[in-house]
Formats: structure tokens, C-alpha cells, sequence
């Protein structure tokens, strides 16, 4: 029977983390609508989980276009209907492909960088010097990165739908012979408005989940550099496996 | 000024402080010393307000610190210096710009008036012309100043220093407490410093603490816990001195 007290243990502690997650969270809203914002915060967040996020996304959309347009091809060849290779790629990337691999690209690239920074401010003591000084560190260290997070993702994600489509039109109309207006034209015939608008409401929750789970974990990271480490690698899969859960909730109900 | 009644804390089951009440009076200097790991730094975070005792009272003017919050919590702490042990200084920030942080979040002042400020806190610590380091230039000694004119500047009534000695040379460590000696008489502060520093506290304190097994062992001035005869004392001030330890 011992196992069932441990079962017991475990939940309560994962409800207890959940518990502490989500306060964490509803403060950082909390103090995201109400002022005062630090804007320079801000603006240098998205600069860093946006701007420099742009290489990646480019050359992470150009290949998954690529080889989206490769498959569909040979895919949709053996039903002799080649001439929807554009819809099958612009919806591919638009529904699910563009948010989620944006989304994990920016958790390994920022997502990770954004823990080990909280993180170190922890067990160096600047946050607890921070609030010394009566300054609430949420409003400097979460808040930016979460609107940073809820205005990059889509941007980011928009860019690399349209990289993508171009990398499907690349391999399929350029390499493999589908026709310009055959490609774009089908994929404007197809692709509705609520495709796009399940695009950018998915986006906009993996910006929250990802600066969610990643300042989360730094902020309460453990003592040391050892602390810190731990913290980042759990911010990594945490925020990966959330992202990819959220991302079947949201197909299933919403849509 | 600060009183302290009979706090406990633990951490995961592990007591590290059992019963510690002292007090520190206006514009006293207070040493706090004791081996490693004994919990002076828990201490001071009481005295703050950054850690909550399981028991006991930490009293700032008579205010009971852990029933304040908000703008009354804000206002003790802003009349509290603290000095962390590893400088907690903001590493993305300049020099200047960690000093200046405080007044520019905190007050109206307009950025002539802060400049004007900040770098008489630099002179004052020794620092002119080092303004636009990035922390990860400086030396221990000059990490130690800055984060000390950071906690100047907002011109505190008590200053609390965490090891400010400790990492540094005999000689580094010997200016720094110099200039905290000099610094006391210029503005009047009250102090608490922790430091194995012994020689040099020993002539800064008017009263020394020493902390024990989680309670405060003994509590004198530098003459009382020199000639102590407790044999716990006497171990561990010829264990931080080698045996050699003369006031005067
Ligand atoms: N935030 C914390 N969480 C868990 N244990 C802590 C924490 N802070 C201090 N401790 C423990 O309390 C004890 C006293 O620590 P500290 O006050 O830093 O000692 P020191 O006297 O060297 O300053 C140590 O055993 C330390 O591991
Ligand atoms: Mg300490």
C-alpha cells in the first residue's frame, strides 16, 4: 500500500507546483495592466526574443517549406492533384507548422537564455536587492518578457509561414513543375481567414506559455550555479511539452 | 533602533537559527561574527524583511517588520542600506548606472541632480573614474565600494554589511572598513557588519555579537570578548587570527 501514499505525495506536490505556477503568473498579468510599464524594458526584450530570433525562424520556415512541398508533392502525385501543393503547404504551415516550430524555436534559442538570466539575478541576490529598493522586480524582469513574448511570437511566426511558402514554392512550382498562378492561386481559393486567425491565436498563447514557463523557472531557481543549470534545462522540456499540449487543446476545442 | 526577539527559522526541517534576540541602538556599530554556515546572513535578511521568521519579531523603530507590507514596508526598507555579501550588483548595468538605479526609479530627481549625486557617492568610496565599468571589470574591492555607494545613495539610516572584508586582501579588506569607519562618522549611520575580519572590526564595533549553535553566544564590547574566558570564543577568535589577535 505504500504505493498509494506515494501516489498521493506526488500529486500533491505537482498541485502545489501548479498552485504556484499559476499565481505566478496571474501577478505578472497583474502588474502588466497596471502602470507603470517600463518601456526601454520592453523594447529590449522584443528586441532579443524577436529581432534576434529572425535567422532562426527564416532558415527554420525555409526548410520545413521545403520539404513540405517535397512530400506534398509526391503525396498528392499519386492522387494526380499537384494543383493543390499550394493550399496543402499554406494551411500545413498557417495551422500548425508555423506556431509550434516558431514556438520551439524560440524556447531553445530565448526561452532557455531568459531562464539562466533570472535565474543568476536570483542566486546573485539582484532580485532581493532589486526589491530592497522597493521596486517590484516583476515589473522589470516578467512583465517585459511577457509582452515581449505575446508581440514576438506572431510576428515571428507570420514571417516564417511566409518564408515557408515560398521554400513549398521553391521545391514544387521551381523544382518539380507546379505553376506559379496553379500554386498561390489554389492557396488563395482555400485558405480562409479563420486559418489565419487559429494561426495567430495559437501563437499568441505559445508567447505567454513560453516567458511563462521560462521566467518562471528562473525566478525560483535553487541556490548556485547548479540551481541554475537544473532550472534551465526544466524551463526547456516544461515549456516544449506545454507548448505541444496547448497546441492539441486548442485544435481540438476551438477549431 | 533594531531589536530582535527570540526568532527561530528553519529550512527543510534543518534549525539554523534557535532563539536569537540582540539589539542595536542609533548610530551604534554592531559586529556580528561566527563560523561559517551559522546563519548571520539569515540574519540581516530578517532584518529586512527578505526572509520570515518561524517565530519572533524583528522591531525597526518600534515597527514589528514582518506585520508591514506595502508602502509602509517600502519605507523602512528605504531608509535600510544592504550590503550583500557578493554585491548583488545589477551585471548589465554600468558603474554609474547601478549607483544612479535607485534614484531614478525612485525619486523625481532630474538626471542633472542624479549625476550630481552619484558621483559624489562614487568619490566618496573611492571610485572617480570608474563610472562606466561594467561589473564584470571590477576587482572584489571595487565591486564591494560600488554596491556600497548604491546603498549610500539613497542616504540610509542603517546600513547593514554582509562579509564586506571577505574575498578580499589583508589590505583591501583593511580600506574597506577604514572607509566604513570614516563614512559612520560623516553620516551617523547605524551599522551591523559581519566579518572575519577581526583585527579591524574589533576597533571600528562599539559592540561585538557573536553567533553559535544558532543562539548569540555572547554579546560584549570588543574589550569583554577579548578577555572572555568562554572557551567557544576563545577558540574561534584564535581560529580566525591564528591566535594573534591584539586591539591596540
Ligand atoms: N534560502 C535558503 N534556503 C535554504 N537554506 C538556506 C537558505 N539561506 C541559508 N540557508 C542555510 O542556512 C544556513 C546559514 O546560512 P548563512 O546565513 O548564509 O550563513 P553565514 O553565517 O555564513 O552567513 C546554511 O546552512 C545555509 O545552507
Ligand atoms: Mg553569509
Amino acid at each position: 500500500m505504500i504505493w498509494i501514499s506515494k501516489l498521493g505525495e506526488i500529486t500533491l506536490s505537482l498541485l502545489n507546483r501548479i498552485g504556484r505556477m499559476g499565481l505566478f503568473l496571474a501577478k505578472a498579468f497583474l502588474c502588466a495592466i497596471t502602470p507603470p510599464l517600463k518601456f526601454s524594458w520592453i523594447i529590449k526584450q522584443i528586441w532579443f526574443i524577436g529581432f534576434q530570433s529572425t535567422l532562426v525562424i527564416f532558415l527554420t520556415g525555409a526548410f520545413s517549406g521545403m520539404v513540405l512541398g517535397l512530400q506534398g508533392f509526391h503525396t498528392l502525385n499519386r492522387f494526380g492533384s499537384t494543383a493543390l501543393l499550394g493550399p496543402m503547404v499554406a494551411l500545413s504551415l498557417i495551422k500548425e507548422l508555423g506556431p509550434v516550430l516558431s514556438a520551439l524555436m524560440v524556447t531553445g534559442r530565448a526561452g532557455s537564455a531568459m531562464t539562466a538570466e533570472i535565474g543568476i539575478m536570483r542566486t546573485t541576490e539582484q532580485i532581493d536587492a532589486m526589491e530592497l529598493m522597493g521596486l517590484n522586480p516583476f515589473r522589470y524582469l516578467i512583465v517585459p518578457k511577457l509582452i515581449a513574448g505575446i508581440i514576438a511570437l506572431p510576428l515571428l511566426t507570420a514571417i516564417f509561414d511566409v518564408v515557408g511558402i515560398f521554400g513549398g514554392y521553391f521545391v514544387g512550382g521551381k523544382l518539380l513543375g507546379v505553376g506559379e498562378g496553379t500554386y498561390f492561386g489554389e492557396m488563395a481559393n482555400y485558405v480562409r481567414i479563420e486559418d489565419v486567425l487559429e494561426g495567430i491565436y495559437k501563437s499568441l498563447s505559445f508567447g505567454v506559455i513560453i516567458t511563462w514557463v521560462c521566467c518562471y523557472k528562473g525566478y525560483s531557481a535553487g541556490f548556485g550555479a547548479e540551481g541554475v543549470s537544473k532550472a534551465t534545462t526544466q524551463a526547456v522540456v516544461l515549456s516544449s511539452v506545454l507548448v505541444l499540449f496547448w497546441d492539441y487543446i486548442m485544435t481540438s476545442l476551438l477549431f | 533602533m533594531i531589536r530582535i526577539e527570540n526568532i527561530y527559522k528553519s529550512f527543510n526541517g534543518f534549525e539554523v537559527l534557535k532563539g536569537i534576540s540582540f539589539q542595536v541602538e542609533k548610530g551604534e556599530i554592531l559586529a556580528l561574527i561566527g563560523g561559517s554556515g551559522n546563519g548571520k546572513s539569515v540574519i540581516l535578511k530578517h532584518i529586512v524583511g527578505l526572509m520570515k521568521p518561524d517565530q519572533g519579531h524583528v522591531f525597526i523603530d518600534g515597527k514589528n517588520i514582518g506585520h508591514l507590507k506595502g508602502n509602509d514596508l517600502e519605507e523602512i526598507r528605504g531608509r535600510i542600506g544592504f550590503l550583500f555579501q557578493n554585491g548583488a550588483l545589477f551585471t548589465s548595468f554600468t558603474v554609474y548606472d547601478n549607483v544612479a538605479f535607485p534614484l531614478r526609479e525612485k525619486t523625481k530627481s532630474s538626471e542633472k541632480e542624479i549625476r550630481e549625486r552619484v558621483l559624489k557617492e562614487l568619490d566618496q568610496v573611492g571610485l572617480a573614474g570608474a563610472e562606466n565599468k561594467y561589473p564584470a571589470e571590477l576587482s572584489g574591492g571595487m565591486i564591494k565600494r560600488t554596491a556600497f555607494a548604491r546603498a549610500l545613495v539613497i542616504k540610509p539610516e542603517v546600513m547593514l554589511f554582509d562579509e564586506p572584508t571577505t574575498g578580499l586582501d589583508p589590505i583591501i579588506a583593511h580600506t574597506i572598513l577604514d572607509l566604513i569607519k570614516s563614512l559612520h562618522e560623516h553620516l551617523g549611520f547605524t551599522a551591523i557588519i559581519v566579518s572575519h575580519e577581526l583585527s579591524r572590526v574589533f576597533q571600528i564595533a562599539h559592540r561585538v555579537a557573536m553567533l553559535h549553535e544558532g543562539r548569540i553566544w555572547t554579546v560584549g564590547t570588543p574589550e569583554e570578548i577579548l578577555s572572555s574566558k568562554d572557551p567557544v570564543v576563545r577558540q574561534f577568535i584564535s581560529g580566525v587570527t591564528g591566535g594573534s589577535l591584539k586591539l591596540y
